[in-house]
């Protein structure tokens, strides 16, 4: 009797619960008070920004991270799971999005890697082969147990990371932004994959930012948004313009002061812009826009749809494979020789996505950042290449009280200054440059309110003063409250285009989501 | 975010590493049966206690100048160039050239071209890894370790097969004339009338403090200086600013080379060998790494540091002398603790130093 309870309870135990799960680095708090129940046999998809604390969740699950509080129940049982073979011993297995295999082993010595029975690797190498012969026949999963890491495809590299957990015994199977590199007809097949595992009472979770995809596969759906597991829903009972809207979507919408736009000659053209990366994937096709003069041209869209590309192509950080960039109907090198240099000098200021990589040597101090990329401005050079010091110091004061820096000593290093106080460095650095173009991106990603709405003004003015902005986020309020025109950039295309006026979340949020047919 | 005072940073830690090292050196020392305390004596007073000591202390002290000089422009763009033992050997054949052919001229004429000799042996030595760090992404330790090996081999052929005094057994250069001979740090201390023992320090140090200055002014001062900072603390911000890779790890290695082939005017026509003999560095580029570790890349402190190694040294060689059972390879044990306690071991003492220094500061709140 006590019996047929106890397998009753087990049966249904959550496969996975999380119970107010915290974690900070430093000041940052990644995970904040977190609860998660995932049922045994359910594909449960997580959805969330960068930064919005999936990969540190899982992370936490697997043992890479000790989470600061809370309680991890694995089928129903309080599991601690300080390393990650513990996590292995309780059935969990990772999919990592960055597989780690050993790239010249062979599919077998990689599945057999840190699983070997005994000294010798000649039965552990032939048992593996039964259970690969297996499980292949079983779940889709077919690949040469004999092939090299690095001859295989992503896709198939994908399955030897799958067929490793499995090879473990694993019945939790996480797998972190699975589809990022696989073609379509991989995905596919990956999904088929991942229902057949399903069928055979696997327990998936499924950490992604494409909504099609949770959509089409996963049982329940949870978003996560700064830290915080915002919702929870079964995804029958939602669709992906909530979850767009869910997981970019802020309460605060700050509402601008603008006049209507007056927008004058086209001052920056985009057209038929391409480009793959070194694996060959495409990251832009044939984008084509334009900006005018006096007019925020915002590209709408879920980090990682080729946004960040088409900002460094344009400064002239990467090159592109096809496709041209005018400036003031002039065209510009987007070759291999292109330089940011040379996008300097044409008028164009670029504030980066990534300002502690890219944006800001932070190890400097701030006046050393308010001319960094401008260092050959005869007013910052002197003869025989010396810097002239009282000048840039003299500027960079300016610029710290024109754009209210706190505190306001240029010899801080970049570092100790705030998010919001370090996003104005930058800005004050390309704003003050007066540019004909201003490329924006992200320019309020981890900045606090205050600065929000300073950062917003200063956009604004440059457009009234005429000039030409492209204004990449990832906020579609931002987008929204900014914008004259809104482009949606889904999969390296441009998906739709609208005007700020006369759109709202919803239907841009329908065009992120890559359903451009049903937001027409 | 950076919590330590900048004295604890730069003065306070390395002090409390060579302490440490002292300490540990000591413990080895009565186990050889000697009294630590009177070797640490023997060796402070032959580094030190005359003109003689300090003399000898000061002429090894500019040969690692120059080489941790040397490494600390790399440690900026974020190069680790291990060659300066093989870029100052091609330099001393470069020195040795002008010399061999200047030498019945005047030291007024041979120095500056030998200080543009071996900056442009020294140079061209560092560019072709520089190049195949730039351009082809081969690992710069790797590529330049190796070139020590090709430098070596290099001399010693030329030395036997070339420069070598016909008859003569050794595999050396003729001996320099007067010509060639830099000034002495006693000659010129006699030109102001001063009086010091005779030693090989010579003019070269002087040329040793001017380079700190030089690099300090290029680091700090100069667009170049802010560029290989920028590329060498975040490769992102470098490329968004215009700047370009392959210029900055070229001219910084270029630069490298130059100050490691420096090293070689003292050893070649400063001190009192006055011949480019076989192996000139004796580890000079190795251990002008361990000066700029321990000096944190500023001149300042790679000049401090390279003093510690002249008195390390010197210091050494009296002490070998004077305790016959301290023999020559204990005392490469002692540089070789300090060099690991202020070098690979620097943040054992920096973490419990903050922990220290955060509580404190607490305390005091």
């Amino acid at each position: 009797m006590s019996d047929t309870n106890t397998a009753g309870r087990a049966q249904s135990a959550p496969a996975i619960e999380l119970k107010g799960i915290s974690k900070a680095f430093g000041p940052v708090q990644a995970n904040k008070d977190i609860s998660l129940h995932v049922a045994k046999g359910a594909i449960h998809g997580i959805v969330g920004e960068n930064g919005a604390g999936k990969s540190t969740l899982m992370s936490i699950l697997y043992g890479f991270y000790k989470s600061d509080a809370g309680e991890i129940y694995i089928n129903g049982d309080l599991t601690p799971i300080p390393d990650s073979q513990a996590a292995i011993k309780a059935g969990i297995g990772m999919v990592h999005q960055h597989f780690k295999l050993v790239e010249n082993f062979t599919v077998l010595e990689n599945v057999v890697l840190g699983a070997e029975d005994g000294a010798m690797l000649k039965p552990s190498l032939a048992k593996a082969r039964d259970v690969l012969t297996t499980l292949a026949h079983e779940y889709e999963l077919d690949v040469d147990p004999d092939a090299v890491i690095e001859d295989l495809s992503v896709g198939h590299q994908q399955r030897v990371e799958i067929l490793k957990a499995l090879y473990r015994q694993a019945d939790i199977l996480i797998l972190d932004e699975p589809t990022g590199v696989l073609t379509p007809a991989e995905a596919d097949h990956l999904f088929r994959i991942l229902g057949n595992l399903k069928a055979e009472g696997k327990t998936i979770i499924l950490i992604t930012h494409k909504l099609r995809e949770i959509m089409a596969i996963t049982d329940s759906v949870s978003v996560m948004r700064r830290g915080e597991m915002t919702a929870t829903k079964p995804t029958s009972q939602t669709n992906a313009q909530e979850l767009a809207e869910l997981m970019v979507g802020r309460q605060v919408l700050l509402q601008v002061d603008k006049k209507p736009a007056s927008p004058g000659a086209a001052l920056l053209r985009v057209e038929n812009l391409s480009v793959r990366d070194e694996l060959g994937v495409e990251k832009l096709r044939n984008v084509s826009f334009e900006v005018r003069a006096g007019e925020i041209l915002g590209v709408a869209g879920v980090a990682g749809n080729g946004q960040s590309e088409l900002l460094e192509i344009i400064s002239g950080i990467s090159p592109a494979d096809s496709g041209k960039v005018l400036i003031n109907g002039d065209a510009i090198d987007i070759g291999k020789t292109a330089n940011p240099n040379m996008r300097r000098h044409r008028g164009i200021a670029h504030v980066p996505e990534d300002r502690h990589r890219m944006g800001l040597v932070m190890s400097n101090m701030a006046w050393e950042n308010t001319f960094l990329g401008y260092q050959d401005d005869p007013a910052f050079e002197g003869s025989f290449g010396f810097m002239r010091r009282e000048n840039i110091i003299e500027d960079a004061k300016q610029k710290i009280e024109r754009f209210d820096i706190r505190p306001p000593n240029p010899r801080l290093k970049a570092e100790n200054f705030s998010g919001g106080n370090q996003q104005k460095i930058v800005l004050a650095r390309e704003i003050e440059r007066n540019p004909d173009v201003l490329l924006v991106g992200q320019p309020t990603r981890g900045v606090d309110i205050g600065a929000i709405e300073f950062i917003h003004k200063q956009i604004v003015a440059l457009r009234d003063a005429g000039k030409a902005i492209l204004l990449v986020s990832v906020e579609l309020d931002e987008i929204l409250s900014l914008s004259d025109r809104v482009i949606v950039m889904f999969d390296g295309a441009v998906a739709g285009e609208r005007d700020a006026t006369k759109t709202n979340n919803k239907e841009l949020g329908m065009l992120m989501a890559g359903m451009a047919g049903e937001a027409a | 975010m950076n919590v330590l005072p900048k004295w604890v940073d730069i003065i306070l830690i390395p002090l409390i590493n060579l302490l440490l090292a002292l300490i540990v050196a000591g413990i080895v020392v009565i186990f050889i049966g000697e009294n630590p305390v009177e070797a640490m004596r023997l060796l402070i007073v032959g580094a030190l206690g005359s003109s003689y000591g300090i003399g000898f202390t000061l002429f090894y002290a500019t040969s690692f100048v120059f080489t941790g000089l040397a490494v600390a422009v790399a440690f900026h763009a974020s190069l680790f160039n291990i060659g300066g033992e093989g870029q100052a050997g091609i330099a001393g054949l470069g020195v040795a050239i002008v010399a061999l052919n200047l030498d019945h001229t005047h030291w007024l004429l041979v120095f500056p071209l030998a200080i543009i000799a071996a900056a442009l042996f020294g140079a061209a030595w560092a560019a072709i890894p520089a190049y195949l760090q730039a351009k082809r992404g081969s690992h710069i330790v790797i590529t330049t370790i190796m070139f020590n090996y090709i430098a070596s081999a290099l001399l010693i052929y030329l030395l036997v097969n070339q420069l070598k005094v016909e008859g003569a057994m050794a595999p050396e250069t003729r001996r320099f004339a007067e010509g060639a001979h830099l000034p002495f740090m006693h000659e010129m201390m006699g030109w102001i009338g001063l009086s010091m023992t005779k030693t090989p320090m010579n003019i070269s140090f002087i040329w040793a403090l001017m380079c700190c200055v030089g690099v300090w002014l290029l680091i700090w001062r100069t667009r170049l200086g802010y560029e290989i900072r920028a590329f060498g603390q975040s490769e992102p911000a470098a490329r968004y600013a215009g700047i370009s890779p392959t210029k900055i790890i070229m001219i910084a290695m270029l630069i490298s080379g130059a100050l490691a082939g420096m090293m070689a005017l003292n050893v070649v026509v400063g001190g009192f060998s006055q011949k480019l003999v076989n192996d000139p560095i004796q580890g000079a580029g190795f251990v002008g790494i361990a000066v700029a570790l321990m000096g944190r890349s500023h001149p300042v402190g790679v000049l401090l540091a390279a003093i510690l190694f002249g008195v390390l040294y010197q210091g050494g060689a009296e002490l070998a002398f004077e305790m016959p059972s301290i023999s020559r390879e204990m005392i490469l044990v002692i540089q070789a603790l300090v060099i690991l306690f202020t070098g690979a071991l620097e943040n054992m003492v920096r973490g419990p130093v903050t922990r220290l220094f955060l509580s404190l500061r607490r305390g005091a709140i």
